[in-house]
């Protein structure tokens, strides 16, 4: 089906103009280096499924040559074509375009000497503009690729080097597979390595992969386990591993293999070993890898295929058009070549016939192909050049909106699609995703209920309220930062792109100028992000019930040490499930040391002592490994550890209250009963090692106390890989189970009564969208069991908690569920925290199976997910929590805006259905008099009874299928996920779109990306409508590329759903300006200069066939041929372009105001079959005029042949400027000046052809003609009358069309003229009626059985307001 | 622009930029229309009637001798395969022919437009290169060479079928013929015959060695240095009828200007009374139903006579008077719902 769908795409590409702008995608882009290869006998090795990698300076080197013949060095040649091959390659690439080989087809046609029409070289004329001008463009964009590659190619990094036994510097060109490469932090990686070593004592690095896919917060890597060398210092000559791993390939997230140690031992690779190219080392002083894939094998040049080429609705009508025009043309030529035929039938032996011997049968038929060649503009092929000229005008005006702008994250609108500017001006069904896209995703913790226990944080929305009124200035401040480094990133994004795209570096230039390079030098330490500005202000309940946990004398109630087990354990697992990196901001990028030390706090005891009493039945033995290494603690972690026991709900980034002032009634430990817990206990126990650190220790708490501490716990700074990991981290932490710090083998978590411990992390089976959970696997601090804790989507986890078989769980479920459903109707997003105890031997055996996953090469995937799945059953549930997501500024404005633009938007989102209710209320997209119809069922039947009874229902609630097809309906439907399965099934599909059609909006919940996409294919394809899909997230990236437009929100989930879009805004509401005006703009003026291209070529043509009606059809032209073929490609050709870029119908003011106006591109107004064929006929009877006018004025006189044809040209001219204004809307001195040269380039050239041209142009030689023409009254005279006569009825018809009916554009346009206090009272009335309008069928349903009535009124209300 | 330290991508905020340039927006409406039409409606009705009035100025007499009518005097010479056939067409003025009168002969459906007869000749022949005397181009085939391969000077069709009666025009009083003389200068185009066209220089003294080697067109009795043997000036290439001939028609049906009779008594015109036109009727026009005829007209500062381009001034200026008194009634109807959405 891929491949298929491909192949469809590459021959819409053939077929297409731009086939020299879209296709560039790596493989092809070598075609020397490529073409070589194949011819290597030893590339064989590439189509392997595998390929090993062995050092080049280690024992191994004697084979590398061996193992790595067919591997690319790291040089990238980014370019298409090198000096010598310019020439052919470039004619070669623009001869796969349809347009290109029409007019080399017309060249070779005029080469046959039968059917000869003009001289050869004239007909070779515009093939030579056409081929000139794009093979310079080509140039100039090869030019700058080369440029760019060379800088590339020439940054230095360190490569180990046999020849000096150490590293030298060595060009990027130069580092082949095999090399070990030593980068320092904050390099680029040069190529894809395999992490070997690392200055990091847990063999970690961290990488920001913002080039690449615009992430800024850094990833781990890590090195290969199981190294001989490893924690030392590495020795490059003692390397000698094999790797093998798979071939090249563009996934990003996937690499697998094995190395293979010189002991025979496997160890399997993973995408945490591997170091990107064009990744930055962060944070790790030096790493050393080994190249494993180089230039353009590396993933990141893997994933840089060219930009998006999509057809437009515009494009696919006006190809249907192009076709009549060639049937037009075809028949034009037939009647010319059977009118030949006949006219030589009747001719013997004339004076004037040329004698041969030609049958007249056979000269008609060379007269066909003559006709082909002289009337060959009718075929408007200089469209498509203008076309795609025209669009890069439009996309260069979207992207210079200053109202698409957003100053916080410096960045305007990008277009990565440059060919479906209009389509935004069609858009019939939106599809929005919601997190992210409607709503801000800065998500902050709201409330929680833990164990059955609903804890609702009154406080914490309070300061939610407060943080909210003022402004946000802080996080706006956080946000500037951040995006700064992802819009960078974002140019580097779309400089990659341009490397690939033609017409796009005309535009982007400027982003060219600032390499990947020179982006990251910029990228100061100052650019970090804080995903968290705000900070949660614990429930006092929960708060008092957790510190009691610290507390000596525990409660022995079983039922209460349960719930505060369960909430430590929520907390813990709040605070370990997650990818949430640590790092503080005086030490930018620098993840805090994990330190290696255990803590032995008296309170610890007791609290294991508790959780022994609770899990008595599995405590198989002590975890020494916990305890019993007493080390020596840092001053920091010191105080650190101090400072949790002193203030287990400090919060001092808390913006009303901080935890110094203890006059606050909440949240203060004073009746906490850790206070106890003094410095004076650490010398107690296992401190004794190191005396001096204590001591020091000690006077330093004295000295530096709280603010010491605050400082501290201020410099914790959490980046995740999701924003809600975060919130859920940093609410935990305001109950002092803060996360201090995180390494692929442990987490060091700090716990209320308890100083930092650490907590071994077996395994961390990441967040999959198919699981929707992610899971870890530890050993349980206090108890020593192996833990798992797994959080997830609410439904998901529900489902594999488990009742259990006391009373107490399945009451914690029920309560949770019901507050589950109270947090979703607020709007909250939930996830469920759920864990495990698994036994040693369960544990044991789970192991082996996961472990076997993990190394195998081949499924690794399915078998990772089994795995996972194997492991995520009988949870026992611990609680849920409940995030807000803020909606983003306009929303509401901007939905309403597009629903009065007639545009039906479509949620479907991931969340909870009351959630995305409760959303879909707050960005009103819901009304409060809306009915909403839910969908939820089981199976299939139900579902299909359901539909029935809903569409049942919506008869009822209009009363009648008046409205059916009525976007105002009231209706909005409700739809969960799995409804939507069988919705989304064949038979189904029916019923399900005739209920979408009746409402006026659709929810889709719980939905996932695939169905997603479904749900946007289906809308698509039958309800033949144009479709628009925006969202944010990697979730969203198959919705996007499946609508006709997609557009991704740039935002603060990654660069996905950015890279696979047509268009990317970084706000949702400049939506509203981007496709209110700016869709509008583009429709209405592509349209228009479409039409009027055909028009133009039509109009002239037909003079051509006209005069074949006199001169016994022979193909003969009474324009000189030069001018004929000038007349397209000079004198006309650049007004139309203007008009395409630059026509206003209506202010982009007006457009906003009145939304309703954007129906006219909707329904396809500006270019419809009926408007194509009236265009089409006015042209005939201009041209009709334009050739008759001139022949009634000369009949019977002595004009020549030539002569006859300078009044028909000049009057040709003017009738098609003239034209153009009454079309156009707006005539600014741009347009009057290139009207006016238009105009004098004629007359110039003419008059200069005659002046000049004494022996030039045989036999239609011009010289004399025009000035004579010229001195005579007549030609005036009939230009004159030629031009009036032929323009009158468009004319008169536009001012018929305006007065007696105008459209609504019309009608906006008439009001823009008034002064402002009528503009504004006039919009007033405006939306008034239109309002009204929207709710005639309403108040007129009383005549529902007289349908058409309503339409009478409606329309007659249309006419009279 | 970009400046190199600046990273803001901040667009211009510029009328340009932001489309916001100061526009002209003409709204083809009733407001605009009605008195636009109706000036343009009068100034075409004005222009209408002087043109109409100036053509009716003009005098145009047609004489159609190509003699398919048995009554007609040239029906003697339709006779295939006459040579040097003679006739006489008689008419008579009743007024005075103002002059200059201007006398053309005329073809009909005789398609000098056909696009290979067009090209159908050699340009550098014609601007007197000797080189292309002895080795034509390709373009004049099959009438480059004759049948001895001798190559044709001037080669092509449109040289070939050269238009070859001559006219001679009398005026009869009281019995006798008293011939009125015929202006054949300056009837070609003047960059015709000063610039476009040379002969070839002059071989040993003799314009005609010039031509050695080469034969003149078959259709021609003489060679084309032979085309006027008493104006040296008026032959070879730059002969005026052949420069005439060359000018092709653009349409099938055309007139030709044969002479100018603007000399001795007739300098005023053609008096009164009875006129006699000898033909000397060589070229065959039956073959394709053509026709010849003789014009004589005189012409104005709008050229001949175009009653068309009147009539169609007029009738296109009423229309747009016609128009503006609609889209005024048309404007009264739907003025006030016009006013109310504004």
């Amino acid at each position: 089906m891929e491949r298929l769908h491909w192949v469809w795409h590459r021959c819409l590409q053939l077929i297409s103009t731009d086939r020299r702008r879209g296709w560039y995608s790596p493989p092809s882009s070598l075609p020397p280096k490529s073409s070589l290869d194949a011819q290597d006998p030893l590339v064989q090795r590439l189509s392997e499924k595998r390929r090993v990698v062995v050092s080049r300076c280690g024992p191994h080197h004697a084979e590398y040559h061996s193992f790595s013949k067919g591997f690319q060095d790291n040089s990238i040649r980014t370019t298409k074509y090198t000096l010598l091959t310019f020439i052919p390659m470039n004619l070669f690439q623009q001869f796969h375009r349809a347009a290109n080989l029409y007019f080399l087809f017309l060249v070779l046609l005029n080469w046959v000497p039968v059917v000869e029409a003009f001289q050869k070289e004239i007909t070779m004329i515009p093939l030579a503009v056409v081929l000139t001008v794009i093979a310079f463009k080509d140039a100039m964009e090869d030019y700058r690729r080369y440029h760019y590659d060379k800088r590339i190619n020439n940054i230095l990094t360190h490569v180990y080097s046999r020849k000096h036994q150490r590293y030298v510097e060595r060009r990027w060109a130069e580092v082949c597979v095999g090399d070990l490469v030593r980068l320092c932090c904050n390099e680029i990686i040069p190529a894809d390595m395999v992490l070997l070593h690392s200055s990091d004592s847990n063999g970690v690095c961290h990488i920001e992969t913002a080039n690449l896919d615009g992430e800024t917060n850094l990833k781990q890597r890590q090195v290969v386990r199981d190294l001989p060398q490893q924690g030392s210092e590495f020795i490059p000559e003692n390397y000698s591993s094999r790797i093998e791993c798979e071939n090249p390939n563009n996934d990003l997230r996937r690499f697998r293999g094995f190395m293979e140690h010189p002991g025979k031992a496997r160890i399997g690779l993973h995408s945490e070993n591997l170091l990107l190219r064009s990744c930055t080392v962060r944070n790790t002083e030096t790493v050393i890898g080994i190249v494993v894939y180089a230039g353009h094998e590396t993933k990141a040049m893997q994933n840089n295929s060219g930009p998006r080429y999509k057809r437009s609705k515009l494009e696919r009508r006006l190809n249907m058009d192009v076709l009549w025009s060639v049937a037009l043309l075809l028949l034009m030529c037939f009647v010319a070549a059977v009118g030949h035929g006949v006219w030589l039938n009747g001719l013997q032996n004339t004076i004037f016939m040329i004698p041969d011997d030609t049958h007249p049968a056979l000269a008609a038929f060379y007269m066909f192909w003559t006709m082909i060649i002289v009337l060959q503009v009718l075929i408007p092929i200089s469209l498509y050049v203008s076309i795609e000229i025209v669009k890069l005008g439009q996309v260069y005006f979207i992207q210079n909106d200053l109202d698409l702008y957003n100053p916080v994250l410096d960045t305007g609108v990008q277009c990565r699609a440059l060919n479906i500017t209009e389509d935004l001006g069609q858009i019939q069904y939106l599809f929005s995703d919601k997190t992210g896209t409607l709503t801000e995703n800065r998500m902050l913790f709201r409330r929680c209920t833990v164990a059955g226990t609903e804890y609702p944080h009154h406080e914490n929305a309070i300061s939610l309220e407060q943080y909210e009124a003022q402004g946000c200035g802080d996080a706006d401040h956080s946000l500037t930062l951040r995006s700064r480094a992802s819009r960078k990133s974002l140019s580097c994004k779309s400089l990659s792109c341009n490397r690939s795209s033609v017409s796009l570096n005309t535009l982007t230039a400027e982003s060219d100028t600032h390499s990947v390079h020179d982006t990251l030098r910029r990228h100061t330490p100052g650019a970090f992000s804080s995903t968290m500005e705000c900070a949660v202000v614990p429930d006092p309940q929960l708060q008092v019930k957790l510190s009691s946990l610290s507390s000596p004398m525990c409660s022995s109630l079983r039922q209460e040490t349960a719930e505060i087990s369960h909430i430590l354990d929520f907390f813990l697992a709040l605070t370990v499930c997650n990818t949430v990196v640590v790092s503080s901001p005086t030490q930018p990028r620098h993840v805090v040391q994990m330190p290696v030390v255990r803590t032995p706090l008296r309170s610890l005891e007791e609290m294991k002592a508790m959780f022994q009493k609770l899990s008595l039945p599995r405590f198989p033995h002590s975890p020494n490994q916990n305890t019993d290494t007493p080390a020596s603690l840092t001053k920091k972690l010191f105080s650190r550890g101090r400072s949790a026991s002193y203030f287990p709900n400090s919060n001092p980034q808390t913006p009303i209250k901080t935890p110094q002032s203890p006059t606050t009634p909440s949240g203060t430990p004073s009746s906490t009963p850790s206070i106890p817990v003094t410095p004076a206990l650490f010398s107690s126990g296992a401190w004794g090692e190191d005396v001096e650190d204590k001591q020091q220790a000690k006077d330093n708490s004295a000295d530096e106390s709280e603010s010491d501490d605050e400082d501290e716990a201020e410099e914790l700074l959490y980046e995740a890989e999701s924003p809600d990991e975060a919130a859920l981290v940093q609410a935990a932490k305001a109950y002092g189970c803060t996360l201090l710090g995180r390494s692929p083998e442990q987490v060091l978590v700090a716990v209320p009564g308890t100083g930092p411990l650490s907590i071994p992390l077996l395994h961390v089976l990441p967040f999959h969208s198919a699981r929707k959970r992610m899971s870890v696997v530890v050993r349980h601090p206090l108890t020593g069991e192996v833990v798992v804790y797994t959080k997830g989507a609410d439904n998901v986890i529900m489902e594999l908690a488990e009742e259990g078989e006391d009373g107490f769980a399945r009451e914690v479920m029920e309560r949770t569920q019901k507050h589950l459903d109270q947090y979703a109707r607020e709007g909250l997003r939930t996830l469920c925290v759920a864990k495990k105890v698994l036994e040693e031997q369960e544990y044991k055996a789970w192991l082996k199976r996961h472990e076997y996953a993990e190394t195998s090469i081949e499924n690794r995937e399915e078998l990772l997910l089994e795995s996972a799945e194997r492991l995520e059953t009988n949870l026992t549930l611990l609680g849920a929590t409940g995030i807000v997501d803020r909606l983003q500024e306009e929303v509401p404005e901007t939905i309403e805006a597009l629903q009065e633009a007639k545009i039906k938007v479509w949620v479907l989102t991931g969340d909870k259905q009351e959630t995305a209710i409760n959303i879909a209320f707050a960005c009103k997209l819901l009304r409060p008099t809306d009915h909403i119809l839910m969908a939820n069922c089981d199976s299939k039947e139900a579902c299909e009874a359901q539909f029935h009874e809903l569409q049942h229902e919506i008869r009822h609630v209009t009363k009648g299928g008046a409205s059916e097809d009525d976007c105002s309906s009231d209706c909005v439907l409700v739809i969960d996920g799995r409804t939507l399965d069988f919705a989304l099934q064949k038979e189904l599909q029916g019923p399900f779109l005739e209920l979408a059609c009746c409402c006026r909006s659709v929810i889709c919940c719980r939905s996932t990306p695939l169905q997603k996409s479904q749900v946007v294919r289906l809308v698509r394809d039958e309800l033949k409508v144009m479709t628009l899909a925006i969202g944010d997230g990697a979730n969203d990236v198959s919705m996007i590329q499946m609508a006709d437009v997609g557009i991704g929100i740039s935002g603060q989930e990654g660069m996905q759903a950015v890279m696979s879009s047509d268009f990317a805004i970084s706000r949702f509401k400049f939506l509203r300006k981007l496709i209110l005006v700016h869709g509008h703009w583009c429709y209405t003026r592509l349209a228009n200069m479409v039409l009027y291209f055909f028009y133009k070529n039509v109009m002239y043509v037909n003079l051509l066939f006209w005069y074949q009606f006199f001169c016994g059809f022979s193909g003969s032209t009474m324009t000189n041929s030069w001018v004929l073929i000038f007349f397209n490609l000079l004198f006309t050709s650049v007004p139309p372009l203007i008009y395409g870029v630059l026509d206003k119908d209506v202010s982009a003011k007006t457009l906003l105001e009145l939304p309703d106006l954007y129906k006219s591109g909707q329904n396809s107004q500006a270019y419809l079959p009926s408007t194509f064929w009236l265009t089409i006929l006015d042209a005939f009877y201009q041209s009709l005029v334009c050739f008759f006018i001139p022949y009634f004025a000369y009949a019977g006189s002595d004009i020549g042949v030539f002569s006859f044809g300078s009044p028909i040209n000049a009057s040709a001219l003017f009738i098609i400027l003239l034209h153009q204004v009454i079309e156009s809307r707006t005539v600014t001195w741009i347009h009057a000046t290139l009207l006016l040269f238009s105009v004098l380039f004629y007359y110039a050239f003419v008059l200069l052809f005659s002046i000049t041209c004494v022996t030039c142009n045989s036999p239609t030689n011009p010289y004399g003609i025009e000035t004579k023409m010229m001195s005579e009254s007549l030609y005036y005279l009939v230009c004159g009358l030629t031009t009036v006569l032929a323009l009158l009825p468009r004319i008169l018809f536009r001012a018929f069309c305006n007065t007696v009916c105008p459209s609504d554009l019309v009608r906006a346009q008439k009001m823009e003229r008034l002064s402002a206090q009528d503009y504004s009272s006039s919009l007033r009335q405006w939306r008034e009626s239109t309002a009204a309008q929207r709710h005639v069928p309403q108040n007129l349903s009383v005549n529902a059985d007289m349908p058409y009535l309503t339409d009478c009124i409606a329309e007659q209300g249309a006419v009279l307001s | 622009m970009k400046n190199e330290g600046e990273t803001t991508e901040q667009p211009d905020n510029t009328a340009f930029t932001q489309q916001r340039l100061p526009a002209w927006q003409p709204i083809l409406s009733a407001g605009i229309v009605i008195p636009g039409f109706l000036l343009i409606g009068l100034a075409f009705i004005g222009i209408g009637v002087g043109l109409f009035l100036t053509s009716q100025t003009i005098t145009v007499l047609e004489m159609d001798y190509t003699g398919v009518e048995k009554d007609k005097p040239c029906f003697g010479c339709t006779i295939p395969n006459i040579q040097n056939c003679t006739c006489e067409v008689q008419f008579s003025l009743s007024t005075l022919f103002k002059g200059p009168v201007f006398f053309y002969y005329g073809l009909s459906n005789y398609f000098q437009n056909f696009r290979k007869y067009g090209v159908s000749k050699d340009y550098y022949q014609l601007t007197g290169d000797t080189q292309y005397f002895t080795n034509p181009q390709d373009s004049c085939s099959p009438f480059a060479y004759d049948s001895k391969k001798n190559p044709i000077v001037p080669c092509g069709a449109i040289a070939n079928s050269m238009f070859n009666d001559t006219f001679e025009l009398y005026q009869l009083i009281n019995g006798t013929k008293k011939q009125v003389p015929l202006d054949g200068k300056g009837i070609s185009w003047w960059t015709d015959y000063n610039i476009k066209y040379r002969n070839p220089s002059p071989v040993n003294g003799s314009f005609a060695n010039a031509f050695s080697g080469t034969r003149n067109p078959i259709n021609w009795p003489k060679p084309v240095y032979e085309l006027d043997l008493t104006d040296q000036n008026n032959n070879g290439f730059l002969n005026q009828d052949f420069l005439v001939w060359m000018r092709r028609a653009a349409l099938p049906d055309f007139r030709k200007l044969y002479r100018r009779i603007t000399q001795g008594d007739y300098a005023e015109g053609l008096p009164a009374g009875n006129y006699s036109l000898t033909v000397h009727y060589n070229y065959p026009v039956l073959t394709f139903d053509g026709r010849k005829k003789v014009v004589f007209s005189n012409v104005s500062w709008m050229g001949g006579k175009n009653d068309f381009l009147g009539i169609a001034y007029l009738v296109v200026g009423s229309l747009c008077v016609v128009m503006s008194v609609v889209m005024l009634i048309v404007y009264a109807k739907f003025k006030f719902s016009d006013d109310d959405d504004v």
